[in-house]
């Protein structure tokens, strides 16, 4: 009887409780994943290393999930106790079971018609933090879950989407508090970065990434032209808790395309910004690129190193930006230290005093059209980078095409485009991708698989010398993260638009990537 | 009250807009530079494609009617990247009117004869690469609507010259094994591991990338030679007339 009880216990997975110090923790406990980059420091690498170099050629499906969208799949799932949460576009969550895959429990949000989000009607996945799960909707609200059972706990209204404000980002859960960015930067929004407290959904601070009259920046800003400035927040940031810094990166400033009516740096656009989390003020900044007129986002994940810089140690912050240029900050003061090409480009001649870009202005959209490369998506975008401490190299999907951008109407009104020009594709191109390991603390490129199209895939390293990536025709693959061989493939059967993961579970290791409209986990053999 | 009245006015405006006709709400200028500001950043300037789909078509593959087009730009697709707007009904009458412009031919006077055109196309063995109603090859582009899609001066210069108008999704590859067989064709799919083609006989190869020696990509060439010496002056008017005579099943 005693051992009935014991074996059902066993079968029944545990209520996860993930307390802030637990998440903190999240290095030691590399069996779970706790939190959108794994840890706080968003390298994106696991310890794990049951599935390595040697054995990874015979890894194998386990399970998969068929989800019940055909928007684009783009989850980090989350796993702990047992329990795997992800996202369903454009706004569910469920909650499997570890060991079969079989869901535990669903969400579904009733959502009003018409929303607007310009890139699709997608999610990239929750916070979990004690007894609950955040997800945030493209109707723009924040949504509290109870997770042992999914049902509701609050919502709170982020901002209107009607104006063009949807949230796609996973949450940062950290102390009490849980931290939501926001998308719409094609829509004129005035972007911001929230943080409300866990356990009531009181919103506890705002800091407007547009800063408005009186206020710090504002003066980067022609006019009124600060009302519609854009700036979103839709990837989520990292968090270092000995600094007590949250890290996050700013978008383009509105209309896209067209800088004359937004005269001014169009602070703090295309920025990493550095908050305190207790208050939501601004420690530092850095901007990328003042006064962007070609859309390239800020928006990828920061990955925070301590490492020997300059011949002495340093606390860094590594950032491969969407408009090709590979960063190094000081994240202690946001100091400029590094920034060197890691794809084509030529928007810039390279990047003069303290990493102002020197532009060239032919690429500025025109009335005739005007080619630059990377195009809007970027030489990175919202995909996550990895850093393996192992090998000591940053890991970075790369993208290779080319736009011509052709002036447009950009007259705003609220819920509506505000971009400022269309795009024609570059005749007879043909864009490449490429998986690419770059030297940490000078963004040398080391070794490069070539990949077809221009990927969408985040990367995942681990201790088994590995690195876990995808492709546009599905191909879900594992190279030798040192030599950039490639050990192991899967052909998926759906283009993969998501970061991989990788958790223990009854004693194997398993890697899960959303490919298609399914969630997949691999594992070696029994 | 009034809210339900307004509620139940504007519906009705949504519904009615759409099914007058997007000829009668049109301002072709208005909907090109709504169509420029709202779409050309997926759909490019011309409506060719990018992200988007290429729009530049004689029949919209999700848009067969005009109160589907109406539908789709107000309601977006699901499981697309194409949003859905809070566009006017006017406005996205005006964008449907110029979107529906894009892929239009002109009409226009051509000479020559399509019948003889047609036993020319015959007599050159076109059929081998290329399909119409249902017979052929799937080695060049379907020509079953092509003359709703190009105008006869294009599909003569294609004639003429085919490697300038190589459709964008079209190209010769040539590989040679590992030991050393060579293969040559029109690719139909590649990955980072695999490529398939099809050879000019209709065969399809499939080959992974680490078997291969070479694997080389042939931009801005076509199997097809030019037909320029080929034909004299009238058996090109006859062909490009049949060609041109060729609008689709619908």
């Amino acid at each position: 009887m005693k051992t009935l009880l014991f074996v059902m216990l066993m079968a029944t997975p545990v209520v996860a409780q993930v307390p802030y110090e637990r998440i903190l923790d999240a290095a030691s406990e590399p069996g779970s994943w706790l939190t959108y980059s794994g840890t706080y420091g968003a390298q994106r690498y696991s310890t794990l290393d049951q599935i390595n170099r040697e054995n990874v050629a015979r890894l194998q499906p386990s399970w998969i999930y068929q989800v019940r969208s055909l928007e684009k799949f783009e989850v980090s799932p989350l796993v702990v106790d047992g329990v795997m949460y992800i996202t369903e576009p454009p706004s569910g969550v469920t909650a499997l079971d570890l060991r079969t895959g079989r869901p535990i429990w669903s969400y579904r949000r009733a959502l009003p018609e018409g929303i607007v989000a310009c890139c699709g009607l997608v999610n990239r996945g929750v916070a979990l933090l004690d007894d609950q799960v955040f997800v945030g909707t493209v109707d723009a609200y924040l949504i509290a879950l109870d997770a042992r059972t999914g049902r509701v706990r609050w919502e709170v209204e982020v901002a209107d989407y009607a104006m063009g404000h949807a949230v796609t980002v996973a949450p940062l859960a950290l102390k009490d508090k849980v931290i939501v960015g926001i998308a719409g930067g094609e829509y004129g929004i005035r972007g911001f970065l929230d943080a409300y407290d866990a356990v009531s959904g009181t919103r506890l601070w705002r800091f407007w990434t547009v800063p408005g009259p009186g206020e710090p920046g504002h003066d980067s800003w022609s006019g009124d032209s600060w009302k519609r400035g854009g700036a979103p927040t839709w990837v989520t940031g990292a968090y270092d808790p000995e600094l007590n810094l949250l890290y996050w990166g700013t978008g383009n400033p509105g209309p896209d395309f067209i800088g004359e009516v937004r005269r001014g740096d169009n602070l703090y656009s295309e920025s990493l910004i550095a908050l305190d989390p207790d208050t939501g003020e601004l420690q530092w900044y850095f901007q990328f690129l003042p006064h962007d007129i070609h859309d390239y986002d800020s928006t990828q994940v920061p990955v925070l190193l301590d490492a020997e810089f300059g011949g002495e140690p340093r606390k860094l912050l590594l950032f491969p930006n969407r408009n090709a240029f590979y960063y190094v900050l000081d994240r202690v003061t946001g100091e400029f230290l590094v920034g060197e090409p890691f794809a084509k480009q030529t928007w810039a001649i390279g990047l003069g005093e303290g990493g102002r870009p020197i532009e060239i202005p032919e690429t500025i959209p025109s009335k005739e059209g005007a080619l630059v490369y990377p195009d809007d998506d970027g030489a990175a975008n919202w995909y996550s980078p990895s850093y393996s401490p192992q090998t000591d190299l940053i890991y970075q999907n790369v993208r290779e095409k080319g736009g011509i951008y052709y002036l447009a109407d950009a007259t705003f009104e609220p819920g509506k485009l505000y971009m400022g020009a269309s795009r024609r594709i570059v005749p007879g191109e043909d864009p490449k991708g490429f998986l690419r390991a770059l030297n940490p603390l000078t963004g040398a490129l080391v070794w490069e698989i070539e990949v077809h199209s221009p990927p969408w895939a985040g990367l995942m390293s681990t201790a088994g010398g590995l690195v876990f990536s995808g492709t546009m025709e599905g191909d879900f693959f594992a190279a030798d993260a040192q030599t950039g061989d490639v050990l192991w493939r899967f052909q998926t059967g759906g283009s993969i638009y998501a970061n991989p993961i990788t958790y223990f579970s009854e004693g194997r290791q398993f890697i899960a990537i959303a490919a298609g409209n399914a969630l997949f986990t691999f594992a070696l053999p029994e | 009250m009034v809210g339900t009245i307004r509620f139940v006015l504007s519906s009705l405006v949504v519904l009615w807009i759409p099914t007058v006709g997007v000829a009668q709400v049109t301002d072709m200028e208005q909907g090109r530079r709504l169509y420029e500001s709202q779409c050309g950043s997926c759909h490019g300037p011309q409506g060719n494609g990018g992200r988007g789909a290429n729009l530049a078509q004689p029949q919209l593959r999700r848009a067969s009617s005009d109160q589907a087009l109406f539908n789709i730009i107000r309601r977006g697709i699901r499981g697309t990247g194409m949003p859905g707007s809070f566009l006017s009904p006017i406005q996205i009458s005006s964008i449907a009117a110029y979107v529906r412009t894009l892929g239009q031919v002109e009409p226009e006077d051509i000479p020559g004869n399509k019948s003889r055109g047609e036993t020319t196309y015959l007599s050159l063995d076109c059929q081998r690469c290329h399909t119409v109603g249902g017979y052929g090859g799937a080695v060049g582009p379907d020509l079953d609507d092509i003359g709703a899609r190009r105008n006869a001066t294009h599909l003569r210069e294609a004639l003429i010259a085919p490697e300038v108008s190589l459709p964008t999704s079209f190209l010769q590859v040539r590989v040679i094994t590992k030991d050393e067989h060579i293969f040559s064709g029109i690719r139909v799919n590649e990955d980072a591991f695999s490529i398939q083609f099809r050879d000019l006989a209709g065969r399809f190869h499939s080959f992974w990338k680490d078997e291969l020696n070479e694997l080389n990509k042939e931009w801005q060439r076509s199997p097809m030679d030019s037909y320029r010496e080929k034909l004299t002056k009238e058996q090109m008017d006859d062909l490009v007339a049949y060609l041109a005579s060729l609008k689709g099943l619908r």
